[in-house]
C-alpha cells in the first residue's frame, strides 16, 4: 500500500467508526466501566505504584535474560514432556501447527482466546486447508459468526450490542428460538459449545505467562473454555510470543494480580489455569500430548532497541486501550490493524512497518493516560512520539522498517521557512507586520486541519506591537 | 535444532549485555491475618464472585450434602477416591453417587450429558483474591471441577493462606509442579455480551464452597 492509500484508508475507517452512533455507545459506556472497576482495584496509589514497579521489573529481568530463560524454558517443557517448536514468523508458525494437527489426524479444532493467533491470521490459514476450527471465547464465538476481527484485546466483541448478538446467533444456528435475553443468549452458545467440546480432535490457545524455571504454562479465564480446550481434546497446542517468559514461578502472582485487576478491574479472574506436563499414567483426563509454538514475528528485532524493548514487558491487559481518549471515540476496527489503541499505535509499527501502518501514530493526543495506568510501566506516550518523530525523520537509525515513510516535501519545507523566520529578528518582525496587516489574505483551506475547523486569522497588531503601544519598552 | 530457533537466538544473543538491570522484584510482608480473618476474607471474596459459602464441620458436612443437594434437585452426584470413603454409604437416598472410574473418553457424553453436581476436596484456598487452588490428580480428575453444572468443593480452614505468592513459596510449588494446577475463584462467567455478567458459559453455573473447621 503506498503512503497517500494508507492514510486516505485509514481516515475513511475513522470516519466510519465516527458515524457509527450504536457502536460509538457501547464503547463509551464499556470504557467508562473498565475505568471505574480498575480505579477500583487501586485504592491506593503508593502501593499501586509500588506494585507497577514491581511488574515491571520482573519483565524486565526476563527480557534482559531472555536467551537463557528461554533455553530453560525448552529444557524444562521438554524433561515435563511438552514439545517445544520455535517459528521465525507467522507464516511458519502456522505451518507447523497444520503439520501437528495433521499428524494427529485432528480435523476438527476448538481454540481458546489468542491475540497471538490472530496476530498470523491463524484461523484463515487453517480453515483454507480444511480445518473446521471454532472460537470457543464466547466473544471470540460472536465475532467469528460476523466475520470480524475483534475490536479490542480483551473483550472482542465490545462493539455488539444484544440485539445484533441475538440477530446472528438466530442467523446461524436457526432452530434456537430468538432471543435478547444475555443469560439465554449465553446458555444458547454453551449447549452450541459443548457439543464442539466433545468432539473436537485437538485444542489451541494462547499462553498468558510461561515460567522458565519449571516448564509451565499459564492461562487467565473468566468462562472455562481455555481449560476445556487444553483438558477435552487429545491434543493441545499453545501457540505464543517469545517475551511471555518469566524467571520463576514466584513472578507469577503478582503479574496475574496486575493483568486481572488492570484488565477488567477484578481481583481475579475465575479461572487461572496451570499446565505442566501432558496427561501422565494413570490420569482420566487431559491431552496426550502438547506442543508449544514459541513465536518470533519481530520480536527479537524490537528487543535489540533501547527503548522499543519496553514494549515487550506487555502482559496484553488492555489497560492502555480502555483509558484511551481516542480508542473510546474510534473503537477498534478504525486501527485496521491486529492490536488497536496505544499498545498497538507502538507495537503495529514495530512488527510491519511505518511504511504500512505509520499513520497510527496520529491516533494519539498524547495526553499520557496510557503510561499513567500501565501495569509494567511501559513508556508508551514516549514511545508513540519517538514513532511518530520516526515516520518523518530522514535520519536512518534502522530499528523500524519504513523510516522517514511519511515524511512529506511540503512540510520539510515549511518548518524551515519556519525556523528560518523564527530565528532572525529582523525577518520575524516583517513576517509578524506581514500577517497582522495583510490578514485579509489568510487563506480560509489549510488543508486537513481546516477540515473540522476555522481557519483562525491573525490580530490586527501583534503582541509586540502592542506592548510597544502600552509604553513597554523591552519584551 | 531448527533454523528458527538458531535465528531467534542469534538476534538475542547479539545485544543481552546492553540491557539494564533490572529493579528489585520481591513483594511487601505479609499482613498476618488470623485464621478467622483470612477464612472472612475469602468468603467474602468469594460472595462478591458469585460463590456459595458456608462454613461445615467434620460432623455435618455430609449432612448439608444429603439436605440441600435433593433440595435443589442435584441428584446424580459425580465424586473421585478422597471424598468417595467419607460419602458412600452416608447418602440420602435420592442422591446417585457416579464414580470417574474411566478415561474420559470412554465416556465423555455421559459426563457432560448426565451429571447434575461434582464434589472436590481441594489443596488451599488464597484469601485475598478468595480462590480455591487445586491439583487435580488420578483420583480426582480436572474435569469434574469444570464440566458439571454445579461444583461443590470441600476446603479445609488450616489450609487457606493469604496470597497466591505465599502459598507458592511455603509449599515449594517449584520444586514439582503436577500436571495441572488450578486457581478457581467463582462459577463460570462471562461479560462479553454487553458488558452484562452472565454466569455458567462453559465451566459450572454454580460453585458451592464447604469450608471445613478442621483444627
Amino acid at each position: 500500500m503506498t503512503i497517500a492509500e494508507q492514510s486516505n484508508a485509514f481516515q475513511s475507517r475513522v470516519e466510519d467508526a465516527l458515524s457509527n452512533e450504536q457502536a460509538h455507545r457501547n464503547f463509551r459506556s464499556a470504557m467508562t466501566m473498565l475505568m471505574e472497576k480498575r480505579a477500583n482495584q487501586f485504592p491506593n496509589d503508593d502501593e499501586l505504584l509500588e506494585k507497577r514497579q514491581r511488574a515491571n521489573a520482573i519483565r524486565a529481568h526476563a527480557l534482559r535474560h531472555l536467551p537463557q530463560l528461554l533455553e530453560q524454558l525448552e529444557q524444562r517443557l521438554t524433561e515435563n514432556g511438552i514439545q517445544v517448536h520455535w517459528a521465525v514468523d507467522g507464516e511458519e508458525t502456522n505451518q507447523i501447527i497444520h503439520q501437528l494437527l495433521q499428524r494427529a489426524g485432528a480435523k476438527r479444532v476448538v481454540k481458546g482466546k489468542s491475540m497471538v493467533s490472530e496476530e498470523i491470521d491463524l484461523n484463515h490459514y487453517l480453515q483454507q486447508r480444511g480445518i473446521e476450527i471454532l472460537e470457543s471465547d464466547l466473544g471470540e464465538f460472536i465475532i467469528q459468526l460476523a466475520e470480524e476481527p475483534p475490536s479490542h484485546i480483551v473483550m472482542p466483541a465490545i462493539h455488539k450490542s444484544k440485539k445484533e448478538i441475538a440477530a446472528l446467533l438466530k442467523q446461524h444456528f436457526p432452530e434456537l428460538d430468538y432471543s435478547e435475553d444475555v443469560d439465554e443468549l449465553t446458555q444458547q452458545a454453551r449447549q452450541i459449545l459443548r457439543n464442539r467440546f466433545q468432539q473436537a480432535d485437538a485444542g489451541i490457545t494462547g499462553v498468558n505467562f510461561m515460567v522458565a524455571e519449571t516448564g509451565t504454562l499459564c492461562l487467565v479465564e473468566n468462562e472455562g473454555n481455555g481449560r476445556m480446550s487444553t483438558t477435552v481434546p487429545p491434543l493441545h497446542i499453545a501457540v505464543t510470543g517469545i517475551e511471555k517468559v518469566v524467571e520463576k514461578l514466584s513472578d507469577v502472582p503478582l503479574l496475574l494480580e496486575m493483568l486481572t485487576k488492570s484488565a477488567t478491574g477484578q481481583p481475579i479472574t475465575t479461572y487461572f489455569n496451570m499446565v505442566t506436563h501432558p496427561r501422565q499414567g494413570g490420569e482420566k483426563d487431559g491431552p496426550e500430548s502438547v506442543h508449544l509454538v514459541l513465536l518470533d514475528n519481530g520480536r527479537s528485532r524490537i528487543r535489540r532497541d533501547q527503548e522499543l524493548l519496553d514494549t515487550l514487558r506487555c502482559i496484553r491487559c488492555g489497560s492502555c486501550i480502555n483509558h484511551c481518549p481516542v480508542y473510546v471515540q474510534l473503537g477498534g476496527h478504525a486501527y485496521g490493524t491486529t492490536y488497536p489503541g496505544p499498545i498497538g499505535t507502538v507495537l503495529e509499527p514495530m512488527r510491519l512497518g511505518l511504511d504500512q501502518v505509520g499513520v497510527l501514530t496520529s491516533a494519539c493526543s498524547l495526553c499520557g493516560a496510557c503510561g499513567q495506568v500501565c501495569p509494567v510501566q511501559i513508556p508508551l506516550p514516549k514511545l508513540i512520539n519517538r514513532l511518530r518523530a520516526e515516520s518523518v525523520s530522514h535520519q536512518n537509525r534502522g530499528a523500524v522498517k519504513g523510516e522517514g515513510s511519511l515524511r512529506k516535501r511540503v512540510e520539510v519545507w515549511a518548518w524551515r521557512i519556519w525556523k528560518t523566520i523564527y530565528t532572525r529578528p529582523a525577518l520575524y518582525a516583517l513576517f509578524s507586520w506581514g500577517a497582522t496587516h495583510l490578514r485579509g489574505m489568510t487563506p480560509s483551506r489549510m488543508g486537513g486541519w481546516s477540515r473540522y475547523r476555522t481557519v483562525p486569522k491573525p490580530a490586527q497588531r501583534s503582541l509586540a506591537e502592542l506592548s510597544v503601544q502600552s509604553g513597554f519598552e523591552h519584551e | 535444532m531448527s533454523r528458527a530457533r538458531e535465528s531467534i537466538f542469534r538476534q538475542l544473543q547479539e545485544n543481552s549485555g546492553s540491557i539494564p538491570i533490572a529493579m528489585h522484584r520481591s513483594g511487601p510482608a505479609l499482613m498476618h491475618w488470623s485464621r478467622e480473618e483470612k477464612i472472612a476474607r475469602l468468603g467474602e471474596q468469594l460472595t462478591t464472585a458469585h460463590a456459595e459459602v458456608h462454613r461445615v464441620n467434620r460432623d455435618n458436612w455430609v449432612q448439608w450434602i444429603n439436605h440441600h443437594l435433593p433440595e435443589r434437585d442435584l441428584k446424580r452426584l459425580l465424586i473421585g477416591e478422597p471424598l468417595s470413603d467419607q460419602l458412600q454409604g452416608k447418602t440420602a437416598d435420592e442422591i446417585e453417587l457416579v464414580h470417574y472410574q474411566q478415561p474420559i473418553e470412554y465416556w465423555k457424553p455421559a459426563l457432560f450429558d448426565e451429571i447434575d453436581v461434582s464434589m472436590t476436596s481441594t489443596r488451599g484456598g488464597i484469601a485475598c483474591s478468595g480462590s480455591l487452588v487445586l491439583w487435580p490428580d488420578q483420583q480426582e480428575p480436572r474435569l469434574m471441577s469444570l464440566v458439571p453444572p454445579v461444583h461443590v468443593a470441600l476446603l479445609k480452614a488450616s489450609t487457606i493462606y493469604e496470597s497466591f505468592e505465599q502459598m507458592v513459596v511455603e509449599e515449594r510449588w517449584a520444586s514439582g509442579m503436577p500436571t495441572n494446577a488450578l486457581l478457581i475463584s467463582g462459577p463460570s462467567k462471562t461479560a462479553d455480551i454487553q458488558q452484562v455478567l452472565a454466569y455458567g458459559v462453559h465451566g459450572p453455573k454454580q460453585l458451592i464452597v464447604l469450608i471445613l473447621e478442621d483444627e
